[in-house]
């Protein structure tokens, strides 16, 4: 680099003097030049020749260019600009404009330099003379000066100055100011159309341009490396995420730019999403299946695991659908059909559907990309059907258009309103629109056969029509209905025999013969009298009719030969000696086949079989797929317009366009995608672990191999059903966990590395103390747990520091934190600026590649909510396999110590197996904390299927929308008879008692049930040291206390049994206590965390006082109730 | 990208040329013609056409045709969106979009477009930005630049170019700070002959014309935007919190703008606002016809329809109508064969009604189809979705401005079938 910059600056040297030198000659040749013009011009004024009278125009304007009064320089610059802009000569005036190149006035100056950059190609040695001015004005201060400078000089074509160029873009490219930078890349498709050999030279600068980070050079670097060098790939690479962040903030025209690049890129380096839809589906189907460990073998083996790259591309320019720049639409709408999952496809639909509202240029150009979509994909389009009804007022092609889409739109369900719509447009008076109509219900019937018969009865009422174009557009279609089933059709032959004198268009009448001649022996007796008709007017037809008539006249002989023979003899001799070659070829070889001789071949005994071998019936295609804005002629089959990118020029135009860049197929194997991984210059992670020997990732190297060990775990778990349930459950979470933390990893990385108490403690506060001081005495594993919640809850209800909010709230709040970072919340209250930094600051990272990540992602992308809970990053996925562990022992961390008395868990029936139809349910609480959502109480549901014939498809069928907040198990495909299943739910009760009513389906019933919550689990325990809890029961005194002196059975009065009693009843931790007549336990609700707080004080005998402390008065009351229910009893 | 601009007067003559890159003949052009005259309607020329070394896209705007010439691949939408900005711009700068105003300020045109496109890509297109540098004209400006000899030119450079904050001109200052939202809301329906909707939506803008110092920061929320259904904004709202909270909230660019357009969900049923009685008919015999036709109002939520305009292309076989209107006047064009009539307020005791004869060609057969009606109309102060404003709230400036909202509604493409 160094030693190219020096010999261009030599070579620059070099060129500036000769440039110098010239047009010093030139200014000393210039002088005399003029006046001798000048002379001869006034000379002429005066002998008035009038030649040079038409001249005296320009000369005048020469006159008020050269004197001093500025606004009389103006006024010619004015006039001179009008004459150039209706295209007339002015060249002429050169070298009085270029001297005004230094004004001072910026109009002037302006207009000047439109001239120059006009006219600089016609007189180069004179335009060589302003290229000073410009040199001097680039090293002026001010950035604008500098960058209009370099625009104009770019834009003289002169090749001499091509290394003054060279050498001002390269400086330019390194100017502090960006709308410079912008400039000069502008300036580099400009030197490298007029000179294609500095190509290696404008790469290097492209490539420097591109690590710009600027959105104001994103857009036009972009524009450049397309023109330059479209081929270099590897540029992009580590400029990819850096490209696909800025994208937003990118102008929109950039945008455009930059998303058309981006799609080309991402199908050269990322697998392709499409084939492996349809194994995904299967293995999710088969999840729950209690038999299907060998399907999750094969799905093992196959996974498709979306690059996180690619998924960026398509997570930034989603919203980028919302722009109010039809063109920006149009290139997100073509990068999600190129590149998304095909179900991922459908989000585009609606903003397409917008851009139909626009003008009618605009509507052209969607409707033809909407038409070719609608031909793969029908769905997509089936809703806004009727956005694309035709209205009397549109343009013919726009018309035309909406009529294809209808067509391709067309299926059993929507049939017959696209028919009676099709009714209006038949009777158009646009008579060419009329007849595309009738071929768009002759393609609906052969594609739906369930219409065919009304359609062919309503074309033969098309018949009497009077409009000529349309009768003959029916017979042509009729034509070829009839031929798909021709038995039942004679008398619709027969009618158009009738019609046939009538019908004047070539091309019916040739179909009627067709008709005649193939179904010959179906109307034996109209038939020859057709052919009659046609030996007494063949001179006259056209050529396609009279090709037509020679076929009738072959068959009927073959056929009937006693009535036609003289009539064939007569016909064809008549081709014989037609002036048409085509004619009299065909008349000739008919003549070969049909009448034998002793000359004919062998071919002659098969003439009945070639001539009336059954013919295939047509295929009605679209016409769309080969040429539009052409007659639609459905038999010339040309290419696919689905060959070319959607939103391109040559798809438009259905060829192939100079500088069209092929979309390549995807790669069978994505090349390596380290290569877009950019040097740690600010704190960001890489993913890779080839590049992961820097210091920083270490935390991302725990990351990687727990989650490995995770996957093992779930392999290996896979044989009994409870930990196949339980472990999908977590590892589904942690996958989409991950996602929510890529967003806003660099911030997460960097608390990663502290202590994870500490994030927990600056997050919140109530919720930070105690899980503060419990983190100390706990071990490393509650350690861990605690803050987690916290941060969760913290996460959940930012604006609530008691995390006490109301539920709606925080589900709303979820819904934004988890897909979104927290660049998003700045962005959201701050001024672009900072938008802009984090934007830019942000990096893609650390992406855990997990088998369901699919549907994850999906999820998180495509519904507001997403279902599974996001977790902070602050733990890594360690505590994920903790949590797994726990679950499967079916104890929360807190528990340990106390719950082992605790007996088996409670069951409840859900649905009893009579009611049931052979399908019954239990539930219990786990009392585990629920993976989906941390709000939500987990259910274990057990299904049985006491039947005798296995159930298909357990479900959870649709809830109404006021219902509690449930996240269903996964649909159970198939349940063998005398099987049972577990799966697990999570129900947000809101911290009520209020049942949770939903339906449970199979396949062919179902069945409403519901869940109603004993108090005590909607709790969650708390693990708390003494002194905190009296600190905290001190808060909540006065009317958040309730207290009842209660009367316990004797058995128990020990301390063990009543923590047991206490346990059963309600989810709550034990706060162990050296007071030996106090017991206490402590727990939180689940749903807001409010504390709850149970003391239980022994008096004499068997009586004690039981105080609840908590906000929550009637949880309290209910719970006190209950409580003292359990030790009543015993 | 774009190569050359030529612009195109109805009748076919080409008045301005523009060129990006090297000059591109204007015999290019002759293609373009062709396929013109081809296509007869001027509005049925199809926008992307081919010639053997260029391709041309056009746009055909307030009778003019914008036509670009380019020699690669490009993203045709891109350049007819570039062509309509063109035009908006011309709008903007001179209140009309037409050959005589654009012959008249062919400088100001030239000095546009140098700044709007660079080597074909553009460069500035917020009107905004191009108001720094070149100064819309006007009378009195010219008046004074005659006598002092100053120019439409702007001496200082635009700042907006770099600024986070495109949109906006820098240090704007108003002495009366005032805010004013248009909501316009369009009917786009489809009624058959016997009144039924066969297709209806709602389509909206909210049009904006904020004169506000300084920098303000605006948020516009809505009583019921769960009625919009898909959305397109202004590039200074800030999405994310649209997305979230279902507020607009941006920096506004300083003067006329539009905000967002919407689409109200088709969930909604949509509120027709007037009927129509029609009877056409043509006689099988006597090459002569009838028109009847009566406009109600229907669902107009107690507002009164304004404006009201009714169009009729009749086939081309028909000669002359002799009609009467009991109110409002009307016309019949006589190259277009289009009865326009325009009827004005609709008086709900009192109907308007348009009848009589219609005279054919002798020879010519009865027209095959019923013209379509087409209706046009206005209804103030009311948003027919029920979309209203909530409140406007502005921060990060400290004075008080005045505020401002406007509903109408409108017929967009209102068609009845006869």
């Amino acid at each position: 680099m160094n030693g190219g910059f020096s010999s261009l600056r030599s070579e620059v040297a070099g060129a500036m003097r000769t440039v110098l030198v010239s047009a010093e000659s030139l200014q000393l040749t210039l002088k005399p030049e003029l006046t001798q013009e000048e002379q001869a011009l006034t000379h002429a004024t005066a002998g008035g020749k009038p030649r040079e009278n038409l001249k005296a125009g320009n000369e005048d304007l020469k006159e008020m260019l050269e004197s001093n009064k500025e606004s009389l320089k103006l006024e010619a610059m004015k006039r001179i600009v009008q004459l150039i802009s209706k295209g007339k000569n002015a060249s002429d005036l050169f070298p009085a404009v270029v001297k005004n190149v230094a004004s001072k006035n910026i109009e002037l100056k302006k207009l000047v330099y439109v001239y120059l950059v006009r006219y600089a190609e016609e007189q180069q040695d004179l335009a060589l003379l302003s290229i000073s001015t410009f040199q001097r004005a680039l090293k002026d201060p001010n950035q604008f000066i500098r960058a209009s400078a370099l625009r104009v000089l770019s834009s003289i074509r002169v090749p001499i100055i091509v290394p003054i160029m060279m050498l001002a873009i390269k400086e330019a490219a390194s100017d502090l100011s960006p709308y410079v930078r912008k400039t000069s890349a502008h300036a580099i498709q400009k030197l490298y159309s007029l000179d294609a050999d500095q190509k290696e030279h404008l790469i290097e600068v492209i490539e420097k341009l591109l690590k710009d980070k600027s959105t104001l050079v994103a857009g036009s670097v972009v524009v450049a490396f397309e023109e330059v060098c479209p081929d270099r790939i590897d540029l992009i690479h580590r400029n990819y995420r850096k490209l696909c962040n800025l994208l937003v903030d990118v102008e929109e025209w950039g945008q455009v730019v930059i998303i058309n690049m981006l799609t080309r890129y991402a199908r050269t380096q990322f697998t392709s999403p499409w084939k492996e839809d349809g194994i995904f589906d299967e293995s999710e189907k088969a999840f729950y299946d209690s038999d299907s460990e060998e399907k999750q073998g094969q799905r093992e083996a196959k996974p498709y695991i979306m690059d996180p790259d690619h998924r960026l591309l398509l997570r930034n320019t989603k919203p980028l659908l919302q722009s109010r720049n039809t063109a920006v639409v149009m290139a997100v709408a073509q990068l999600y059909w190129h590149l998304s999952p095909k179900h991922e496809v459908s989000i585009v639909t609606k903003s397409l559907v917008r851009l139909l509202r626009s003008h009618r240029e605009v509507q052209y150009v969607v409707l033809q990309n909407i038409a070719t979509m609608s031909i793969q994909r029908k769905g997509m389009f089936e809703p806004y059907m009727k956005s694309f009804y035709v209205r009397s007022t549109d343009a013919t092609h726009i018309k035309t258009l909406k009529l294809e889409i209808l067509t391709n739109l067309a299926n059993e369900a929507n049939i017959s309103t696209i028919l009676r719509e099709f009714q209006t447009y038949v009777k158009s008076q646009d008579k060419a629109f009329a007849a595309a109509t009738i071929q768009a219900i002759g393609r609906c019937a052969t594609n739906i056969s369930e219409v065919t018969d009304t359609c062919l009865n309503g074309l033969v009422l098309l018949l009497s029509n009077r409009d000529e174009t349309v009768v003959a557009e029916s017979v042509v279609v009729i034509k070829k209905l009839l031929q798909t089933q021709p038995t039942q059709h004679c008398d619709i032959i027969k009618h158009m025999a009738k019609l046939f004198d009538n019908i004047t268009v070539p091309m019916a009448r040739a179909s009627i013969l067709w008709l005649m001649g193939e179904y010959c022996e179906r109307v034996p007796k109209i038939a020859p009298d057709v052919l009659r008709k046609m030996a007494k007017t063949f001179t006259s037809e056209e050529d396609i009719v009279k090709l037509q008539t020679v076929n009738l006249a072959a068959k009927l002989y073959l056929t009937n030969s006693k009535q036609t023979k003289l009539l064939t003899q007569y016909i064809l001799n008549l081709g014989k000696y037609d002036q048409n070659y085509d004619i009299r070829d065909r008349t000739r070889f008919i003549r070969q086949l049909i009448v034998p001789s002793e000359k004919s071949g062998a071919l002659n005994k098969y003439a009945r079989r070639i001539l009336l071998a059954s013919k295939p019936a047509p295929v009605l295609e679209s016409a769309f797929k080969g040429q539009l804005g052409q007659t639609p002629l459905p038999w010339t089959n040309e290419m696919d317009r689905d060959r070319f990118q959607l939103g391109t020029l040559s798809h438009s135009l259905n060829i192939k366009t100079t500088g069209y860049q092929e979309l390549s197929d995807w790669p069978a194997a994505a090349p390596d995608p380290s290569v877009r991984n950019v040097e740690v210059i600010e704190p960001v992670q890489e993913w890779a672990p080839s590049l992961g020997k820097a210091k920083k990732p270490k935390s991302d190297d725990r990351f990687y191999s727990d989650d490995e060990e995770e996957k093992e775990k779930e392999g290996s778990g896979s044989g009994s059903e409870d930990s196949s349930s339980s472990s999908s459950g977590s590892s589904s979470s942690s996958s989409s966990s991950e996602e929510s933390s890529s967003e806003s990893e660099e911030e997460s990385s960097e608390d990663s590395e502290k202590t994870s108490s500490d994030s927990g403690k600056s997050l919140s506060g109530s919720e930070a103390s105690s899980s503060e001081s419990e983190s100390k005495q706990k071990k490393k594993r509650t350690k861990k747990a605690m803050p987690r919640k916290s941060k969760q809850t913290a996460a959940y209800s930012d604006s609530d520091e008691n995390g006490n909010g109301p539920v709606g709230k925080t589900s709303s709040s979820s819904a934004e934190s988890s897909s979104d970072s927290e660049s998003d919340s700045d962005s959201d209250s701050d001024s672009p600026a900072l938008q802009k930094k984090t934007v830019a600051k942000t990096k893609p990272k650390v992406e855990v590649k997990s088998k369901k990540e699919v549907s994850l992602l999906d999820l998180d992308d495509f519904s507001s909510a997403p279902p599974s809970a996001p977790k902070s990053s602050v733990f890594s996925s360690s505590l994920l396999s903790d949590l797994e562990g726990l679950s499967l022992s079916n104890v929360s961390s807190a528990m340990q110590v106390t719950s082992s008395p605790f007996g088996p868990v409670k069951t409840h029936e859900l649905l009893h197996h009579m009611t049931g139809k052979g399908l019954s349910a239990k539930y219990h609480f786990p009392r585990q904390p629920c993976l989906y959502q941390p709000s939500m109480v987990a259910v274990q549901v057990i299904l049985t299927n006491s039947s005798d014939h296995s159930l298909e498809e357990i479900h959870i069928g649709d809830r109404s929308p006021g219902s509690l907040n449930v996240h269903c198990f996964n649909s159970v495909e198939r349940l063998e008879p005398g099987a049972s299943v577990s799966v697990s739910m999570g129900i947000d009760f809101s911290d009520s008692t209020q049942a949770a009513n939903f339906q449970l389906c199979t396949k062919e019933d179902q069945f409403s049930v519901s869940i109603q919550p004993a108090v005590g689990e909607l709790l969650m325990p708390s693990t708390m040291k003494e002194p905190d809890f009296c600190s905290e029961q001190k808060k909540l005194m006065g009317m958040n206390e309730t207290s009842a002196t209660i009367t316990m059975a004797t058995a128990n009065t020990s301390k063990q049994n009543i923590s047991k009693q206490v346990l059963s009843v309600a989810n709550v931790g034990v706060v162990s206590s050296d007071q030996n007549n106090l017991q206490r336990f402590a727990g939180r609700t689940v749903s807001s965390g409010a504390l709850v707080l149970v003391t239980l004080e022994l008096r004499e005998s068997s009586t004690a006082l039981l105080t609840i402390n908590t906000e929550k008065t009637v949880m309290a009351s209910m719970l006190l109730r209950d409580l003292k229910q359990a030790l009543f009893q015993a | 990208m774009i190569n050359s601009l030529f612009l195109i007067s109805h009748s076919g003559d080409i008045f301005l040329e523009k060129h990006w890159k090297s000059v591109i003949s204007r015999s290019v052009c002759d293609y373009f013609l062709e396929a013109k005259e081809k296509s007869g309607d001027p509005e049925n020329v199809a926008p992307v056409l081919q010639t053997p070394h260029h391709y041309l896209i056009s746009i055909y705007r307030g009778k003019l045709f914008f036509l670009s010439v380019t020699q690669t691949e490009v993203p045709p939408l891109f350049v007819i969106e570039f062509l309509h900005r063109v035009a908006d711009t011309f709008q903007d700068y001179f209140g009309d979009c037409s050959e005589v105003v654009i012959k008249e300020n062919t400088v100001t045109v030239y000095e546009l477009l140098e700044e709007m496109l660079d080597n074909g890509f553009p460069l500035a297109t917020e009107s905004n930005v191009l108001k720094e540098m070149i100064r819309p004209p006007t009378i009195l400006r010219s008046v004074v630049n005659t006598l002092t000899g100053g120019s439409n030119v702007g001496g200082t450079l635009p700042t907006g170019q770099l600024s986070n904050v495109p949109w906006r001109r820098a240090g704007v200052k108003y002495t009366n700070n005032e805010a004013y939202f248009d909501v316009i809301e369009e009917i786009d329906a489809i009624l058959d002959k016997s009144g039924t909707t066969v297709f209806a939506e709602i389509q909206g803008v909210v049009e904006a014309c904020v004169k506000l110092t300084g920098m303000p920061d605006l948020t516009l929320s809505f009583m019921n935007p769960r009625l919009l259904d898909d959305v397109s904004f202004h590039p200074c709202v800030r999405f994310k919190r649209w997305e979230s909270e279902r507020v607009l909230s941006f920096i506004p660019p300083d003067g006329n703008f539009r905000l967002m357009s919407y689409h109200v969900s088709s969930q909604n049923l949509v509120a027709i606002p007037v009927y129509v009685k029609q009877n056409i008919s043509f006689l099988e015999t006597g090459s002569c016809g009838r028109l009847d036709i009566t406009i109600g109002p229907k669902q107009t939520m107690g507002k009164t329809v304004e404006n009201l305009t009714v169009t009729i292309p009749m086939p081309k076989s028909v000669l002359s109508v002799n009609l009467t209107a009991t109110q409002g006047t009307y016309t019949f064009d006589l190259t277009t064969k289009a009865v326009l009539w325009d009827v004005g307020k609709l008086n709900p005791q009192k109907l308007p009604n348009l009848r009589g004869s219609i005279s054919i060609q002798t020879g010519a057969p009865k027209p095959e189809e019923n013209p379509s009606i087409n209706i046009d109309l206005k209804i103030q102060q009311l948003a027919i979705s029920g979309l209203k404003v909530s409140r406007l709230d502005m921060y990060g400036e400290k004075y008080k401005p005045f505020k401002g909202v406007k509903y109408v509604t409108k017929a967009g493409k209102f068609q009845v079938r006869t």
